[in-house]
């Protein structure tokens, strides 16, 4: 098999509570042929959008993750000037940016002035993609073809939340109905379960400071997709993980019925489907455990 | 009844300018306050928000709305005269916190709290929410 070489960003939360994100994704990609290249220094990516028009100093670290990647480009160490991303945060940041550097000759030209320690200006050619986007452009068949276990009879809620898809147009599918997941579970042999709350906010940052708040969200999205008949959420956000697996703990303290409901990244089962180990799967660092079903379900 | 006072002027072609948002075109359909997923912490709902910034009243800097809004987008989606609210509600945010105002101090957090919450809940809770 051909092998394609990828620039990959990751993010700071990919190298710490969400190694399990990394992991799944890394291995999984290798099954498919494609090597993600991680660029030898990078910084954050800008956390969130910025919004006020008049911001441009937020502008600066996006755009000097990009001109990473068109230097991997010209020294040959990855094929094309893509970028992909797991994190929502991080695509919708670097996306958001990389427009914004396109469409406002005024801004880019602010935003240069802000970078000249480079040694060269950021030329606006990177194409920011979400791991989502890079597999369906490799075809679904693809991916079914390398399934060694099929999922069949997992029932698997996908969860989008906010970044992925909005705003309108910025997103990786219809913001209104997006399939993206719901195909690559398909391909994975898993059953897809549709749920109201798939693109609700989990209640991001607020996590900090209003975690009874978030607690609540949670619930009325994770209760939702249970009672669609979830067995597990997948979903792409090391936010979302958060705000739907280890808040689990807050809202037990106010819906003591509530139990709990495995949540995953769409990776980890793609890794489970490939017949890859524990150290791709990675299981072990999701709270809640989702190993007792999966070992009920007779999948590891 | 509540209309445009001339005075107000100047705050509302502010925020018009920080959001790059054409507010004067909310028609109040209240589609963005039924999409929006934390209207039940809110004080005003983001559709009174747009209108009191389309009167230029500076109380919208007071209201608890701009500081709980999760800039999801999901009113964005739903505004059927293309209004961005979450620019808005930026905005208004963007003028509180020039000021040096810190919605968030992590001193409040215990220990434990900061070492369990993934970075991407702090660092994008502190760019949101403090000067």
């Amino acid at each position: 098999m051909t092998t394609m070489k990828v620039a990959y960003y990751p993010g700071c939360t990919l190298k710490t509570t969400a190694k399990n994100f990394e992991a799944s994704t890394l291995a999984s990609a290798k099954e498919l042929g494609i090597d993600l290249v991680e660029p030898g220094r990078w910084n954050c990516c800008g956390t969130v959008h910025a919004l006020a028009k008049d911001d441009v100093m937020h502008h600066i670290a996006p755009l000097r993750n990009l001109l990473r990647v068109e230097e991997m480009k010209a020294e040959g160490k990855v094929d094309d000037k893509k970028v992909v991303t797991l994190c929502a945060m991080c695509y919708n940041t670097l996306k958001r940016s990389n427009q914004v550097f396109k469409d406002d000759a005024d801004k880019r030209k602010k935003v240069q002035e802000n970078m000249e320690n480079e040694a060269a200006p950021y030329g606006g050619s990177v194409e920011v993609l979400h791991l989502l986007e890079l597999l369906r452009e490799q075809g679904w068949d693809k991916v079914s073809t390398r399934v060694t276990k099929s999922l069949k009879g997992l029932k698997v809620a996908p969860y989008y939340g906010c970044l992925l898809l909005r705003p309108r147009g910025t997103g990786l599918d219809d913001a209104d109905n997006p399939t993206i997941m719901e195909d690559l579970l398909k391909a994975l042999g898993a059953e897809v379960v549709d749920f109201p709350y798939k693109l609700k906010c989990c209640g991001s940052y607020h996590t900090v400071q209003m975690k009874e708040a978030v607690a609540d969200l949670s619930y009325r999205i994770l209760d939702q997709a249970k009672r669609a008949g979830a067995d597990v959420v997948a979903m792409a956000c090391p936010l979302c993980e958060y705000n739907l697996g280890p808040r689990q703990a807050e809202i037990r303290k106010h819906y003591p019925s509530f139990g709990s409901l495995p949540v995953v990244y769409f990776t980890q089962l793609m890794a489970l489907a490939f017949g890859l180990g524990d150290e791709a799967t990675a299981f072990g660092a999701n709270t809640p455990d989702p190993r007792p079903l999966l070992k009920e379900r007779g999948l590891i | 009844m509540l209309s445009f006072k001339p005075e107000n002027r100047a705050f509302r072609d502010k925020v018009k300018e920080l959001s790059g948002e054409k507010i004067d075109l909310c028609f109040q359909c209240g589609a963005c306050s039924s999409g929006c997923p934390m209207t039940q912490e809110m004080d005003y709902l983001p559709s009174k928000v747009i209108r009191m910034t389309q009167l230029g009243l500076e109380e919208a800097l007071d209201s608890k709305t701009i500081w709980v809004c999760t800039t999801c987008f999901n009113c964005e989606v739903r505004c059927p005269r293309g209004i961005d609210i979450a620019n808005v509600m930026e905005a208004l945010r963007t003028m509180v916190l020039r000021k040096k105002y810190n919605r968030v101090n992590l001193e409040d957090l215990t220990a434990e709290e900061l070492r369990e919450l993934p970075p991407i809940a702090i660092v994008s809770n502190q760019r949101k929410l403090t000067a």
